[in-house]
């Protein structure tokens, strides 16, 4: 919870990580790729303020007294939901595994949820995986992460068939949430994260799932807001926008929010900090703390009030998660809709 | 007879001329281009970096192989060598941009694998966003002076001479529309849609703010690019 000018707000971060990028975990003969990945996210954590700036070694793998004091302690989050990503061509235990996730569920099982994931590229065995972690952890969402390698193929699409196939059985186990990685552009060649346009496909074939896609797609954030106005079940996941952009590119971010407050609308976006990329802390404060700039090139994008903070800041990410919201920092409205 | 010395100025408008695909900028403005060197026998070298190891691929290929047939155009040029540095697929992009194999031939039977196409639909695509997000920018200015959806539907390109959106964007507008095949003369209107089809006084507005929506994207995009290449590469940067 985080409270300001007598405002309370209930924090969820819809997208963070527990990884471990730390050089023992380096496939050998992949360190070139296990370097280059983490070195990747770095640079991303140095658009971050600079008082917040960790060194190196200590960003390839940071402790639980860490993660319980920027996230608990320090960084308002009431609760965080944890995304695995699994990288284990360059990973040899995996970068952030269901398993090594559940580990910390242990610790702060009341304000974590961690989310499944799989790869149809693993046929039957991924089905079974999947299935072993849902009789475990009866996992609510999913997180999809279409250009990881895996053996000869550096990529997939959610409209490939055997893809349809794992959706499908998602559905029917009773995943809710698939958040998907549709963000800055990285490898896999022709098959590089290029379009949304699979989301799209796949938003109107699984009408009873919601997909959050991370980093509202961006660079490709014209191609995501055309097709998030098309199809009520897709959601902007704000992760990376604030963290790499509002404090690195204020103007920049400025605008991407308007974008996105016009095309998809404050009921649709949520927050997520992308730990430990960046921390959450200063993310939230500045959050609650921004508003649309006033010159005249900002003039037509929407504002925002403190209802849509709250909504974009936990409210709605709670929604879709079914986490329940004390009655003080539910919106006024709808906490008397309830009474 | 000794060869006439190859003008360095002459390689670096030459260079001037690639583009980042998405982000619509040149490699120069990039700050990509890392080092440019003239033999006194008219080898060119060019060494280029990107903001991440990971760069697609597919977009660093077009790079390496637009600047290698820019630097190869440019008069007393005898070989040009374009080197791509600290990215995971240099040595395919390289070795297949100086033997001319092409995008698909360059990673053809190496670990990377799977490109199974060539590039021109990609360049298209981002070619026709630009062409897109080119109209907020010469549009602009106009609608700021208070031109309205009825004035702006008609206007020409022809009409946006002379008028406080006579800018250099309009030069890159018509540019961009001509590489992709879109009315780019004088009597070419100002708002086309990506299929060429002109766009009505009440579809002005929403058509103006997908312009602005592509240019956002354009921009930020290119924004992150340059923060991220900025530190990757800062003097000061810890050596790990």
């Amino acid at each position: 919870m985080y409270e300001k000018d007598g405002e309370k707000y209930f924090v969820v971060d819809s997208h963070s990580h527990f990884w471990d990028a730390s050089k023992e975990n380096w496939v050998k003969g992949a360190e070139q790729y296990a370097k280059g990945w983490i070195d990747c996210f770095y640079g991303y954590h140095q658009l971050g303020p600079p008082e917040t700036h960790w060194d190196w070694e200590k960003f390839l793998k940071v402790t639980p007294e860490d993660f319980d004091r920027d996230m608990f302690q320090e960084g308002h989050v009431d609760y965080a939901i944890f995304q695995s990503t699994y990288l284990r061509e360059w990973y040899a235990e995996g970068f952030n595994t269901v398993a090594q996730n559940a580990q910390t569920l242990e610790k702060w099982g009341e304000k974590l949820i961690v989310n499944g994931r799989f790869d149809p590229r693993d046929g039957q065995k991924g089905l079974d995986e999947f299935d072993a972690d849902m009789a475990k952890y009866n996992h609510k969402g999913i997180k999809l992460y279409t250009a990881e390698w895996n053996g000869d193929s550096r990529g997939f699409k959610l409209t490939d068939p055997e893809c349809y196939k794992f959706l499908q059985h998602a559905q029917d186990a009773g995943v809710k949430n698939v958040h998907i990685h549709k963000g800055p552009t990285i490898w896999p060649l022709d098959k590089d994260a290029f379009d949304v346009a699979d989301v799209d496909h796949a938003a109107t074939d699984f009408q009873d799932l919601n997909f959050i896609v991370e980093h509202v797609g961006l660079p490709r954030i014209e191609d995501f807001c055309f097709m998030a106005v098309q199809e009520p079940n897709v959601y902007a996941g704000l992760s990376v926008v604030v963290g790499g952009l509002m404090h690195a590119r204020p103007k920049f971010f400025a605008k991407v929010m308007g974008e996105l407050l016009f095309w998809v609308g404050e009921d649709k976006m949520l927050f997520g900090g992308d730990y430990n990329i960046w921390t959450p802390k200063w993310q939230v404060e500045g959050l609650v703390d921004w508003q649309m700039p006033d010159e005249d090139q900002f003039s037509d994008y929407p504002r925002l009030t403190t209802a849509s903070k709250k909504k974009i800041l936990g409210l709605n990410a709670a929604r879709l998660y079914d986490i329940p919201v004390p009655a003080e920092l539910q919106l006024q409205d709808e906490a008397v809709a309830q009474a | 007879m000794t060869a006439r010395p190859v003008d360095r100025q002459a390689v670096w408008t030459a260079l001037g001329t690639v583009l980042d695909p998405e982000l619509d900028e040149p490699i120069t403005d990039l700050d990509f281009v890392e080092s440019c060197t003239v033999s006194p026998d008219g080898v060119v070298s060019v060494g280029l970096r990107l903001p991440t190891f990971f760069c697609a691929p597919n977009f660093s290929f077009l790079m390496v192989a637009d600047a290698y047939d820019a630097v190869s155009a440019v008069p007393g040029v005898t070989r040009a060598e374009i080197v791509l540095a600290d990215h995971h697929a240099s040595a395919e992009i390289n070795g297949g941009v100086a033997a001319q194999a092409g995008f698909v031939g360059s990673f053809e039977g190496s670990y990377q694998g799977e490109a199974t196409a060539e590039l021109d639909e990609l360049r298209h695509t981002f070619i026709s966003k630009s062409a897109m997000a080119g109209q907020d920018r010469v549009a602009r200015p106009l609608v700021d002076i208070g031109v309205g959806p009825d004035e702006l539907a008609t206007m020409t390109l022809g009409e946006v001479v002379g008028t406080v959106a006579d800018t250099v964007e309009l030069t890159r507008l018509r540019e961009r529309r001509e590489r992709v095949g879109l009315p780019a003369g004088d009597d070419a209107p100002l708002l086309l849609h990506a299929d060429g089809s002109r766009v009505t006084t009440e579809q002005v507005p929403l058509h103006l703010r997908r312009a602005r929506l592509q240019r956002v994207g354009i921009e930020t995009n290119g924004e992150y690019c340059k923060s991220l290449l900025a530190l990757r590469y800062a003097p000061e940067a810890v050596a790990h």
